[in-house]
C-alpha cells in the first residue's frame, strides 16, 4: 500500500518534471523574485495582491498564449498589439453606432481580428512573404483600421455586464477575464500537448521540410497559427476593454513586443520547435510579477524599463548559456 | 620507417569525455612531413574527435600534444591554424553569398592601407583554383556552385593557407572521378613540400591509392596500425567493424509477377527529367543508378509528390495515384526515406520518440489526442524492430549515421507501406552498419512491399537490386535485368 502510493506519488513527480522540462531556470527565477519581494515589501505577499497580478496580466496573458504558437512554428507576429486594437474598434462601433447587441459586436470583433491573422498566415504561407515583413505590413494596415472606424476617437460606456466581467470576482477570487485567461491556457495547453496537431507544430518549428515530407500540412498550419493569434489578440483587446470601459484604437501599442519578451523569457527558442506554454505562462507572471513588485517598492516607470530589458537578456543568456554546457 | 626524422605532430594518450562519456580511450597518433596517413573507422569510432582535437576546435580531457617537438595546446581554431594546420570540415562551411576569393580569405584577407586588396586576394584565390583544375572565375558567388565546386573551395581555403599539415575529412564524398584526380595530384604535390596529411575517408579503394600509412579506430580506441596503403579492403574492413565479414549483401529475394507500382511519362516541372516510365513489381527491389546531376533525386521527390509534376502519372495496383503533395503519396502507403538525413529526414534537435511520432499521428493519436507514453511506446515498438541502439528519449543528432537512418526508416515503415523509396540510404554510413541497412531492404522485400534504392555507389545498386534503371541528364536510358547489370553496362548507360 505505501509502496503503491510512493509509486504513483513518483509517477506524478515525473510527469511534473516533464511538464517543467525545459523551464526550471525560468522558473527558479520567478520564484526568487517572489521571495525577495515578500521579504522587501509587506503587501506584495497577500492573496489581494495577487489576485491583482492575476488582473493585471489577463492581456499579456492571453497575447503571449497567441504568441507562443507563432514562434514554436519558428515565426514571429508583430501585428497582436494593432489588431488588438482593430477588434475592439470594431467591436465599439457596432454596439455603440451600429446598435448590435454586445455579444454579436464582440463576435464580428473576434472574426474580423480572425481575418486580419488569417491574412498574414496566408501571406506567408502562400506567397513566401518572411513573416516580419507580412505582420510588419499588418501592424501598420491594422492600426491605421483600427483608427479609421472611429477617426482616432475613443469609444466609452458599454452595457453594465462588460465592465463587470472584469470587476466582479467569483467566489471572491476570480473575474470573469482571468477566468477566460484560465481557459483559454487550459485549451491551448492541452492542444499543444496532447493532440497531433499541436505537436505538428513541433514538426514545422523544428524543421519545416521534415515536416512537409512526412506528410505534415504545413501551410494550412500556418495560416491556422496566424488566424489562432489573431482572435486570441483580439480576444485580449476585449478582455482591456472591459477593465477600461472604454477602447481607443491607440490600445495595444507595443503589447507585441510584451508578449514577445514573456516567451522568450519563458524558454521557447525563437527560431522554432522547442518550448511551450508552461514557460510563457511563467514567462508573462515573471513579467507581471516585476511589475507590480516594482511599483509597490516605488521604482519609476522609466526605471522599469531598463531592469525588464536586463531580465529579457539575462534570461536568453542563462538559456543560451546552459545549452551551450 | 618510424626511425626517421622526429614527427611533425604527436598525440600521447588524449583523452576525450564528454560528460560521463568517454569517447577517446587514450590515443596514441605520430604524424611526420610528407605522408599520408589514412584515419579510417566506423561512423562514432572517433576519427572525427581527434580531428577536432587536434585542429583546436575542442580540448582534450588529458594527453599530450608535440608540435615540432615543442607542447601544442591549441585554444582554438585560429591557434591552429597559425601554428600550421589546416583542416578541412566534413561539412561544407562556405559562405554562399560572398565571393569565391572571399571564402578562401575568409577571416584572413590580405590587406593594403588597412583595406582588403581585393584584385591581390583575387590573383591568389586563381592560383588555388587552378592547382584544382577549377575554371571559374574567383569574383563569382558561391552560392548556385554544385556540391562537388564547393567541396574542391573548401579545398582551396585549406591549401592556401600553405599548412604543414592538413586534416582531410572525407573530401571525396562529393567529387567525380576527374576531380578526385585532380585532388589525388595535389596531395602528391602537397607530400613531396613536405606536408603532412591526415586522410579520413570512408572509399577505402582511395586510400590504397594515397595512403602511406594506415591507423583504424574502432570505438575511441586506436585498434590497428599498417605500415602501407597497400592493405587489402577485407582487412581493413574487418579491423573496422572487429569481426569477419562473411559478405556484404544479403541474398536478395524473387519478387513476384504482379505489378503493382507504375510511372508512366512522368516529366519534372521544375525541368530537372522527362518522359520516365517504368514498373516494379511486389517484393521488388528496384535500383536507380546515374551520375551525379542524372535527376535521380529529382524524380524520386517528384514521385512521392515533394517536387511538381508537369506531365505523366503514377499507378499503384491499376489506380491513378499521381500525388501533388507529400500528403497523398503517403496516404497511398508510398514513402520516401530523403537524401539528406539532417535536412529532410530528421529534426536532429528533438528526440527519436518526436521524430518517429512526427509522420505517424493518425497512427499513434486516438481522435486527435496523444500523449507522452503513447509517442514514446509507439516509438519503442518501431525502433526495437529496426534495431535502433537508443533510448527513445535521446535527441536525433546524439545517434550515428547508421542509427539516425534506421530511425527514419522506423518512422516510415510503421505505416505498412506499398512502396519504400530509398534515396542515398547509405549515404555517409560506415561499413558495419551498411549490412545491417540492406538488410532491412531484403526484409522489406520479403514482406512483399517495392523498394526502389537510388544509389550513386554502383557496387550498392548492383548488390541489392533486381533490376537496376539508369538515368542520365534527366532521361531514363535503359533498365537492366539483375544478370545483365554490371559495372560496365550500367557506366555504359550512365554516360550515354
Amino acid at each position: 500500500m505505501a509502496a503503491e502510493t510512493n509509486n504513483r506519488s513518483r509517477g506524478v513527480l515525473s510527469s511534473l518534471g516533464n511538464i517543467l522540462s525545459g523551464t526550471t531556470g525560468p522558473l527558479i527565477g520567478l520564484l526568487l523574485l517572489v521571495v525577495y519581494l515578500s521579504f522587501a515589501t509587506d503587501t506584495f505577499f497577500t492573496v489581494r495582491n495577487f489576485l491583482n497580478i492575476l488582473d493585471q496580466i489577463t492581456v499579456l496573458g492571453i497575447l503571449a498564449i497567441g504568441m507562443t504558437f507563432v514562434i514554436l512554428i519558428g515565426g514571429i507576429d508583430l501585428a497582436v498589439g494593432s489588431i488588438l486594437a482593430l477588434c475592439i474598434m470594431v467591436m465599439g462601433h457596432l454596439a455603440k453606432e451600429a446598435g448590435l447587441p454586445m455579444w454579436l459586436a464582440i463576435s464580428v470583433g473576434l472574426t474580423v481580428a480572425g481575418l486580419a491573422g488569417g491574412i498574414s498566415g496566408t501571406l506567408i504561407a502562400y506567397f513566401r512573404v518572411p513573416a516580419f515583413i507580412a505582420t510588419l505590413a499588418m501592424m501598420s494596415a491594422a492600426r491605421g483600421l483600427a483608427n479609421m472606424v472611429t477617426d482616432g476617437h475613443q469609444i466609452i460606456s458599454f452595457p453594465a455586464w462588460f465592465n463587470l466581467m472584469a470587476l466582479i470576482r467569483h467566489g471572491g477570487y476570480i473575474t470573469t477575464t482571468v477566468a477566460v485567461m484560465f481557459v483559454v491556457f487550459v485549451v491551448c495547453w492541452i492542444y499543444l500537448r496532447f493532440t497531433s496537431g499541436g505537436r505538428s507544430l513541433y514538426a514545422i518549428g523544428g524543421n519545416e521540410e521534415v515536416a512537409r515530407l512526412a506528410g505534415i500540412n504545413v501551410k494550412r498550419h500556418t495560416v491556422g497559427v496566424y488566424v489562432v493569434s489573431g482572435v486570441l489578440a483580439g480576444l485580449a483587446g476585449i478582455m482591456l476593454g472591459a477593465r477600461l470601459d472604454s477602447v481607443q484604437p491607440s490600445a495595444g501599442f507595443t503589447y507585441e513586443l510584451d508578449a514577445i519578451a514573456a516567451v522568450v523569457i519563458g524558454g521557447t527558442s525563437l527560431s522554432g520547435g522547442t518550448g511551450g506554454l508552461t514557460g510563457t505562462a511563467i514567462g508573462v507572471l515573471i513579467i507581471g510579477v516585476l511589475r507590480n513588485g516594482l511599483n509597490l517598492l516605488g521604482v519609476s516607470p522609466f526605471t522599469q524599463q531598463v531592469v525588464i530589458g536586463v531580465v529579457i537578456a539575462a534570461a536568453v543568456a542563462a538559456e543560451a548559456f546552459k545549452k551551450k554546457k | 620507417m618510424s626511425s626517421r626524422e622526429s614527427p611533425l605532430l604527436s598525440l600521447r594518450q588524449i583523452r576525450k569525455s564528454f560528460g560521463p562519456t568517454e569517447v577517446l580511450h587514450g590515443i596514441d597518433l605520430d604524424i611526420y612531413a610528407g605522408e599520408v596517413v589514412a584515419l579510417l573507422g566506423e561512423n562514432g569510432a572517433g576519427k572525427s574527435t581527434v580531428s577536432n582535437v587536434i585542429a583546436g576546435t575542442i580540448a582534450p580531457s588529458s594527453g599530450e600534444m608535440t608540435w615540432m617537438g615543442e607542447p601544442y595546446a591549441p585554444a582554438n581554431p585560429r591557434a591552429a591554424i597559425d601554428t600550421g594546420l589546416g583542416l578541412i570540415h566534413q561539412e561544407l562551411h562556405l559562405l554562399e553569398h560572398l565571393s569565391i576569393a572571399e571564402n578562401v580569405f575568409v577571416g584572413r584577407w590580405p590587406k593594403r592601407f588597412g583595406c582588403v586588396d581585393r584584385a591581390h586576394m583575387e590573383r591568389q584565390a586563381q592560383a588555388q583554383l587552378e592547382r584544382l583544375g577549377l575554371e571559374i572565375s574567383p569574383s563569382r558567388l558561391v552560392r548556385g556552385l554544385s556540391t562537388a565546386n564547393q567541396q574542391l573551395i573548401e579545398i582551396a581555403k585549406a591549401l592556401a593557407l600553405d599548412a604543414k599539415l592538413l586534416i582531410l575529412d572525407e573530401p571525396t564524398a562529393s567529387l567525380g572521378g576527374a576531380e578526385t584526380e585532380l585532388l589525388f595530384d595535389q596531395i602528391e604535390q602537397l607530400k613531396a613540400d613536405g606536408v603532412g596529411i591526415i586522410y579520413i575517408s570512408h572509399r577505402l579503394e582511395e586510400i590504397k591509392k594515397i595512403s602511406d600509412r594506415v591507423v583504424v579506430m574502432r570505438d575511441g580506441d586506436k585498434v590497428q596500425e599498417f605500415d602501407s596503403g597497400n592493405v587489402p579492403v577485407r582487412t581493413i574492413v574487418e579491423s573496422m567493424v572487429g569481426r569477419s565479414l562473411d559478405r556484404m549483401f544479403p541474398a536478395i529475394p524473387h519478387p513476384s509477377e504482379e505489378c503493382s507500382f507504375e510511372v508512366k511519362n512522368l516529366t519534372s516541372a521544375l525541368g530537372m527529367f522527362e518522359q520516365v516510365s517504368f514498373e516494379v513489381n511486389k517484393g521488388e527491389i528496384f535500383g536507380i543508378a546515374g551520375l551525379v546531376g542524372a535527376g535521380r533525386t529529382e524524380l524520386v521527390r517528384a514521385m512521392t509528390g515533394a517536387d511538381p509534376i508537369k506531365s505523366g502519372s503514377i499507378k499503384l495496383f491499376g489506380k491513378d495515384i499521381t500525388p501533388k503533395t507529400p500528403q497523398d503519396s503517403i496516404r497511398h502507403g508510398v514513402v520516401m526515406v530523403p537524401e539528406d538525413r539532417k535536412l529532410q529526414g530528421l529534426i536532429v534537435d528533438h528526440s527519436i520518440a518526436d521524430n518517429v511520432a512526427y509522420a505517424n499521428f493518425p497512427a499513434i493519436s486516438r481522435n486527435g489526442f496523444l500523449n507522452h507514453n503513447m509517442v514514446n511506446d509507439f516509438a519503442n515498438t518501431t525502433t526495437t524492430r529496426f534495431g535502433v541502439k537508443g533510448q527513445t528519449f535521446q535527441r536525433a543528432d546524439e545517434l550515428s549515421g547508421g542509427n539516425q537512418q534506421k530511425v527514419i526508416l522506423a518512422k516510415w515503415l510503421a505505416k505498412d507501406p506499398k512502396v519504400v523509396i530509398l534515396d542515398e540510404p547509405t549515404r555517409g554510413i560506415d561499413v558495419g552498419a551498411r549490412s545491417s541497412i540492406y538488410e532491412s531492404i531484403v526484409a522489406l522485400a520479403e514482406k512483399g512491399i517495392s523498394v526502389i534504392v537510388v544509389s550513386s555507389d554502383l557496387e550498392e545498386v548492383l548488390g541489392i537490386s533486381n533490376r537496376v534503371m539508369v538515368m542520365a541528364q534527366g532521361r531514363m536510358t535503359g533498365v537492366l535485368e539483375r544478370g545483365a547489370a554490371n559495372d560496365v553496362s550500367v557506366m555504359e548507360l550512365a554516360t550515354r
